[in-house]
């Protein structure tokens, strides 16, 4: 039998199925507890539809693979950073034309500076690898992604934002 | 799950719901929820309703311009940040439905008007029916944005934890928001003639409803160490706006305050005539079918 972490990790996001949960950084802990597997995972952002849907998926799984008991639990701190995004994830991500999010360290305390243009982010086209690219809006079909336009290229693509 | 057939994966689930609607799990299933030591329950319910009845409230409107916006990408963003709203009131929703023992839906559903505690700003009608402008939402967008970012960067210092985490996540959320309306308010204010008037219109139409935004509560008051006392965002958020406006071209309006009753605004449960029609809005559906889910 697979360990309970092993299948928990297989579990893909609902929005972006190219990841597992693990590779987007929301699975958080799996321990098993009198024989009962007790999954945590994080929301990505606070309104994020799929955040029942993952725990679904995840019930589902485990107790397809023979844990009959299971329980899935929210950690809202520390908050998700698109920095959780594994390096295999963000591999996966390009591949399938999505540009992957930039790092950007630790958040600091103190009030957060107001950015008046948007930030130029160096982000790479999914398609031709050009850096020559620009925001056409900063919310996309989904909470954690932004559109953008190669101008190389001339492809629209989406990007996992920053956050 | 099959991602092949849209259909099945929107609908082929035992036990899940994929838009948002009534009877969704618990929005803080599993989190730590002890109440800090010595911190009057009653109140911290209090507080978090008027935290998440602002988000809510706001999050209603900001959907009614889904579909109706200049633009597409205008439609999608607007309907994103009212989203990050809807999640950020669900979590104090339910925090402050352990003490009252109500869940999430009974608070947003059933409560009638003098019950809800957001502040005039996050209620009144700006469009994009009769009387609004896009400017004006707009305006009304930067306003409560870098008012709650200002908050929630303190928040998260909070004795509660769930106030402290719910703050430390919304806080990321709240600075693409800003962000957003402090652009399209350049946008508009440096814009064209028509476009620069219309957004210092809506300057106009929504700065009555600011000095709310910083007057302390009594409940705010009592809560030292868990709330934030809005009135030291101030000199904060006026900064922060008065970056944008310059940018912008455009003029701060001259501080006046919306008219108040017997000295009562949204946190006590008086509300402007706009949000009569919002919750027969909002509610109508849940109250028309009791218990019904979907």
């Amino acid at each position: 039998m697979t360990t309970a972490l092993e299948v928990a990790s297989a579990v893909r996001d609902p929005e972006l199925p190219v990841l597992t949960l693990a590779d987007l950084g929301v699975l958080r802990e799996v321990s098993e507890e009198d024989g009962r597997v007790v999954v945590t995972i994080t929301p990505t952002y606070s309104g994020c539809p799929a955040i029942d849907e993952m725990g679904a998926d995840l019930r589902r799984s485990l107790v397809g693979a023979g844990y009959a008991e299971v329980e899935v639990r929210l950690s809202l701190s520390p908050a998700w950073t698109t920095d959780w995004i594994s390096a295999e994830g963000r591999e996966k991500l390009a591949a399938a034309g999505i540009a992957p999010p930039s790092r950007i360290g630790p958040s600091v305390a103190g009030p957060v500076p107001l950015n008046l243009v948007p930030p130029s982010r160096q982000v790479a086209c999914p398609q031709c690898g050009s850096l020559n690219t620009t925001e056409i809006s900063r919310f996309g079909s989904t909470a954690c992604k932004a559109l953008r336009r190669c101008n190389a290229c001339s492809e629209p693509f989406e990007h996992v934002k920053e956050i | 799950m099959s991602f092949d057939n849209a259909y099945e994966s929107l609908l082929g689930h035992e036990d899940s719901h994929w838009a948002f609607g009534t009877g969704f799990s618990d929005a803080l299933v599993g989190v730590n929820r002890e109440f800090p030591a010595g911190v009057d329950k009653a109140d911290l319910a209090k507080y978090c309703l008027m935290l998440g009845d602002d988000a809510l409230i706001f999050s209603q409107r900001l959907s009614e311009w889904c579909s109706r916006a200049p633009e597409l990408e205008e439609d999608i963003a607007l309907a994103n940040i009212a989203l990050d709203l809807l999640g950020q009131a669900r979590m104090l929703l339910t925090r402050a439905g352990e003490v009252l023992d109500r869940d999430e839906d009974a608070l947003a559903y059933l409560r009638d008007e003098r019950e809800f505690r957001n502040v005039h700003l996050a209620e009144i009608d700006c469009g994009p029916g009769p009387g609004g402008d896009f400017g004006t939402t707009i305006a009304r967008l930067l306003v409560f944005s870098s008012w709650r970012l200002a908050l929630f960067s303190r928040l998260r210092g909070s004795a509660d934890p769930v106030l402290a985490a719910v703050a430390a996540k919304g806080l990321k959320e709240l600075a693409y928001h800003r962000d957003h309306a402090a652009q399209w308010t350049v946008r508009l204010g440096d814009g064209t003639d028509e476009s620069h008037r219309r957004m210092q219109a809506g300057l106009e139409r929504v700065w009555p409803f600011v000095d709310e935004l910083f007057a302390t509560h009594a409940v705010e008051a009592r809560l030292a160490g868990v709330a934030v006392d809005p009135a030291s965002l101030r000199s904060e958020v006026d900064g922060v706006l008065e970056a944008v406006l310059s940018a912008a071209g455009l003029t701060r309006p001259a501080d006046t305050r919306a008219a108040r009753v017997a000295g009562m605004a949204g946190r006590d449960g008086v509300h402007t005539e706009a949000m009569g029609y919002l919750l027969a809005e909002m509610q109508h559906l849940h109250r028309s079918l009791p218990g019904a889910v979907w």
